[in-house]
């Protein structure tokens, strides 16, 4: 059994998911990305004295949405409470947020691995708050605090509404774990609370990584993993801890509870901090906020508008439509392929055709031009027309494609285009008879080549004979044929 | 012209007989002539105030009637007006320019209203006497050698000296009623969320409230009336109607019961203070009211909730004034002892306290055992006003526990917050409450005659009932006219 073997990873993660909302949390600045810096603030969210904060409905919906989704109860009342400690960024040295009760509780996120396995890992708790400024430290070179001259505060980002996302402990592996975030991530982008970019900042995760021998029942010490920009360098974060803990384990050293900064180009974790100063945050209700009362009508019309989730989409399409777990998530993936992909199977029967179409050579069609599918000129209704045509072997594969390429400069429907151009596959043996009979007697040397042995070259045959058929010949019937005929 | 009421002003210049201009002069120029002694104001708005007056005067020369037409008032040093230096009588906010106006600021300057200065208060409202003040010194009117009251003693004094009209004050847990006491001022305080705090620099954000200082019980309304309602930048303001005080004003106050409260009797105030409450209380059966004996058997409890949910509230309030953005900053080697130093700086004696009371009852641990239960004693207190109400209409009781006394008198910091013993239940339990004149003492020793103040407190959402009657109470008694501020000859204007 190797060192591996013998250890079993525990993982948590938590992510800070900022809402797209029109505006701010507690104030009417816009929420939106980037800009000069200090130009999207005001009084409410640079806190100014005087200053208070209204909270913004949109954001709280949301939140209901995304808890609904994730199968949590809403309780009927909440509340905002402060979190107090100091720091530069948070204009008012407490952070509006949420402690005892916040919007949602319990609930758990669905995900799924690239073989099909599908899990789930329970929410801890989701809860909503406000984000801080950000600070830029100058001077040190390498734009960290330590040894910096001066630091310069951006508070644009100040008052974004952020969803705090903490999972249990109960993800077992690097891959797990980018799963997990995958499917978060698909969830909250297909009800639109969220742009989730990780290189925006609108998603930020952290990771919570320990290891226990197989048999142990207590959990090893944890260390806090942080600084990943992508799902990818969360999964090399957490996969290089396990190994790094687990070396440390076996050669007799014990680890650290500390919180570790992931370097991507070097890949590796360096220490950040050890064990925190135990912060005692003084949490307590916001004066200025009365607490939330939320109506159980209002939870029913939120859960009307979730529509059909990530994880509800890929079990129909793998468990009722038999696509595989890649090309099930490539579609779901992107929401309005999806939908288009929807709207095909509506109409044409065959599913897994359906799917080979959209993501082949439909996909590439849109990647060439770089337009997405949803937009381009070929409408579900012409594509399910087409693969009807392929599925009852009216044409065949090669004049599909053909087709395609036609129908994305415009052509419209390819049952015209077929009927108009008289393009439907010829399964009539009698004329694919006289068109492998033309071929054999225009290559006689061909033919005695095969005859003698090399029979590499009946596929020039087979060619020939398409040729001859301007490509409508059943290919299937066509090399029955000339097998028949070059062995008689 | 400065002896004129609000409501007198904004009659004559509405009807063009005074001029918002001649107005504002005047009352500037008794700033000028009397302020080096009073030490209301920390900031004279001169120019402001005329700019003001010329925008009131178009509108009404437009036609318009505006219900504070021209009135000069005078704005607590805690309430933001953009471009003016608003400080809290903090060094830490000493040159702070606020960059927008309070809700309750803009509602008064858009009736007709003109801003004539920023006034003095204990620093971030902390205190009974103004003496808490980094800023300066402010002197009660009716005797230079005694406190104005406080915490908004600064807008109570220049009223009491005619240097405004009206003047703006909050009141967390007595800081209108009091000074208002002192002063021979109506100080009146609104249910908690009637007026929008937005733009009021928090001391307790579930205690504040704004309101007016003034001298009649009729200029108490009409600022009410302008400053009241449902503000959508202050989510605990209420959205519900305001009644209109200004037209509830009354006569008389036949059936009403008002009740007394049976255990502040034994406070000892004194034999001749008592007396003179016992003459108020008579008075007010006089004028048809039924006196009724009412108990608050939780009410005791009142000062020791207080001092733990306002430094609670204001521990984490006042955290924001770190250096980072505004005000003052004193440099540090590093971000954490820049905030050691500044704050080290910039706050005062009485604010560190509460800051360090706040932050101890907000502790992991001690929770529980502070925070949690002063907040279900406010509950409580709250129920017993509920009970009380069932039967009676409104309770009368003292406005303070003394009338003013001379500076450093309550150097201690527990003599001086029982100064509130009376007004901080209903702080508590968010009721409606003003301080009325009701008589005139001349204590320890002392030969000016004080004033002393009779509260009355009405159910939530009674301002209306509340200021009707203390309408029919002051028309009856006068209190207020028995004497003048003591500020010497000065020259008229």
């Amino acid at each position: 059994m190797s060192a591996r073997e013998k250890y079993v990873p525990v993982i948590g993660i938590e992510c800070h998911v900022e809402l797209k909302t029109a505006t701010k949390m507690f104030c009417g600045c816009p929420n939106e990305f980037g800009g000069e810096p200090n130009t999207k603030v005001c009084p409410v969210c640079l806190g100014m004295p005087g200053a208070l904060p209204v909270p913004n409905a949109a954001a709280i919906e949301h939140m209901i949405a995304a808890g609904l989704a994730f199968g949590a109860d809403i309780p009927a009342f909440s509340k905002f409470d402060r979190k107090n400690y100091f720091y530069p960024d948070m204009p008012k040295d407490y952070q509006i947020s949420q402690y005892d009760m916040p919007l949602t509780q319990g609930g758990e996120v669905r995900y799924w691995l690239d073989d099909g396995t599908i899990k789930s890992c329970r929410l801890t708790r989701i809860h909503l708050e406000e984000d801080t400024g950000k600070s830029t430290h100058a001077g040190s070179g390498d734009g960290r605090i330590a040894g910096s001259a001066y630091s310069l505060i951006d508070f644009n980002r100040a008052g974004v509404p952020l969803m705090e996302c903490v999972s249990e402990p109960e993800i077992h592996s690097a891959q797990d774990a980018v799963a997990y975030l995958e499917a978060l991530r698909r969830t909250l982008l297909a009800l639109g609370v969220s742009d989730v970019k990780m290189e925006e900042g609108s998603l930020r995760c952290d990771a919570n990584v320990s290891v226990r021998l197989a048999d142990a029942k207590e959990l090893g010490t944890k260390t806090e993993i942080k600084n990943m920009n992508s799902f990818r360098s969360v999964g090399r974060a957490i996969e290089s801890e396990i190994e790094r803990q687990i070396a440390l384990l076996e050669s007799g050293g014990r680890v650290v509870q500390e919180t570790r900064g992931w370097d991507e180009a070097n890949g590796v974790s360096v220490s950040m901090r050890s064990k925190e100063e135990a912060h005692d945050y003084r949490y307590f209700p916001d004066p200025d906020l009365v607490p939330l009362e939320i109506s159980r009508e209002d939870v029913e019309r939120i859960r009307g508008t979730l529509g059909e989730l990530p994880w509800q989409r890929y079990e129909r399409y793998t468990a009722e439509y038999g696509i595989g777990p890649k090309p099930a998530t490539q579609l779901l993936d992107n929401l309005s392929l999806a939908r288009y992909f929807d709207r095909i199977v509506a109409i044409s029967a065959n599913p897994q055709q359906s799917a080979n179409f959209v993501l082949g050579d439909l996909s590439r069609l849109a990647n060439e031009n770089g337009i997405a599918i949803a937009d381009s000129k070929v409408s579900p209704e012409h594509l399910a027309e087409l693969i009807a045509l392929v599925e009852a072997k009216t044409i065949n594969s090669k004049i599909a494609k053909e087709l395609l390429a036609r129908m994305w400069e415009g052509a419209g429907s390819p049952k015209a285009l077929v009927e108009g151009e008289g393009l439907a596959q010829t399964s009539d043996p009698a004329a694919i008879e006289g068109f492998v009979d033309d071929v054999l007697a225009a290559n006689p040397g061909v033919v005695a080549d095969y005859r003698a042995g090399k029979t590499n070259v009946g596929g020039f045959l087979v060619g020939q004979v398409m040729k001859a058929s301007r490509g409508k010949a059943d290919p299937a019937l066509v090399n029955a044929l000339l097998a028949r005929k070059l062995q008689g | 012209m400065v002896e004129l009421l609000g409501a007198q002003i904004a009659r004559g210049v509405n009807a063009r007989e005074v001029s918002a201009r001649e107005v504002a002069e005047a009352f500037l120029a008794r700033a000028v002539a009397v302020d080096g002694r009073v030490g209301a104001y920390l900031t004279l708005l001169a120019e402001r105030a005329r700019a003001a007056a010329a925008r009131v005067a178009a509108r009404v020369a437009a036609g318009e009637q505006l219900p504070l037409a021209g009135v000069p008032v005078a704005v607590k040093d805690n309430m933001c007006l953009e471009g003016t230096r608003t400080t809290c009588g903090s060094r830490i906010l000493e040159g702070w320019i606020a960059p927008y106006t309070a809700t309750a600021v803009a509602r008064l300057i858009e009736a007709g209203a003109v801003p004539i200065g920023k006034t003095n208060l204990d620093e971030f409202a902390m205190g009974s006497s103004c003496e808490n003040s980094a800023l300066g010194v402010t002197r009660n009117p009716y005797d230079l050698e005694r406190v104005p009251g406080g915490s908004s003693g600064g807008s109570a004094a220049a009223v009491a000296a005619r240097e405004a009209a009206i003047g703006l004050g909050s009141d967390t847990g007595g800081s209108i009623r009091e000074p208002g006491a002192f002063c021979n001022l109506v100080g009146f305080k609104p249910t908690y969320g009637r007026v929008s705090r937005y733009g009021l620099i928090a001391f307790a954000s579930s205690l504040d409230q704004i309101g007016p200082l003034t001298r009649s019980v009729e200029d108490a309304a009409l600022a009410y009336d302008v400053m009241s309602g449902f503000d959508p930048m202050d989510a605990t303001s209420i959205d519900r109607p305001v009644e209109p005080a200004a037209t509830g004003l009354r006569t008389d106050i036949g059936g009403l019961r008002i009740g007394l409260v049976r255990q502040f009797d034994t406070q000892g105030l004194g034999e001749e203070i008592d007396e003179a409450y016992d003459r108020a209380y008579h008075d007010l059966q006089a004028l048809g009211a039924e006196l009724v004996d009412v108990t608050l058997p939780t009410a005791d409890y009142g000062l020791a909730t207080y001092y733990l949910i306002a430094p609670a509230e204001c521990s984490s309030n006042l955290a924001r004034f770190d250096g980072v953005r505004y005000g003052l900053r004193v440099d540090g080697a590093d971000v954490r002892e820049m905030y050691d130093r500044t704050r080290a700086a910039g706050f005062g004696p009485e604010v560190k306290r509460r800051i360090l009371i706040g932050t101890y009852a907000l502790s992991s641990g001690y929770y529980d055992a502070y925070y949690v239960r002063a907040q279900k004693a406010r509950t409580l207190i709250a129920r017993d006003f509920d009970a009380a109400f069932a039967q009676c209409d409104l309770i009368a009781c003292p406005a303070a526990s003394s009338p003013a006394f001379r500076f450093n008198a309550k150097s201690d910091p527990y003599s001086m917050y029982l100064m509130d013993y009376y007004t901080i239940p209903m702080s508590l339990a968010g009721l409606p409450a003003l301080s009325v004149p009701c008589g005139w003492v001349t204590p320890d020793g002392g030969s000016a005659p004080m004033p002393l103040g009779l509260q009355l407190c009405a159910p939530l959402f009674g301002e209306r009932l509340l200021l009707g009657a203390a309408h029919a109470y002051e028309r009856l008694t006068r209190h207020a006219d028995a004497h003048k501020p003591a500020l010497g000859e000065v020259a008229p204007t």
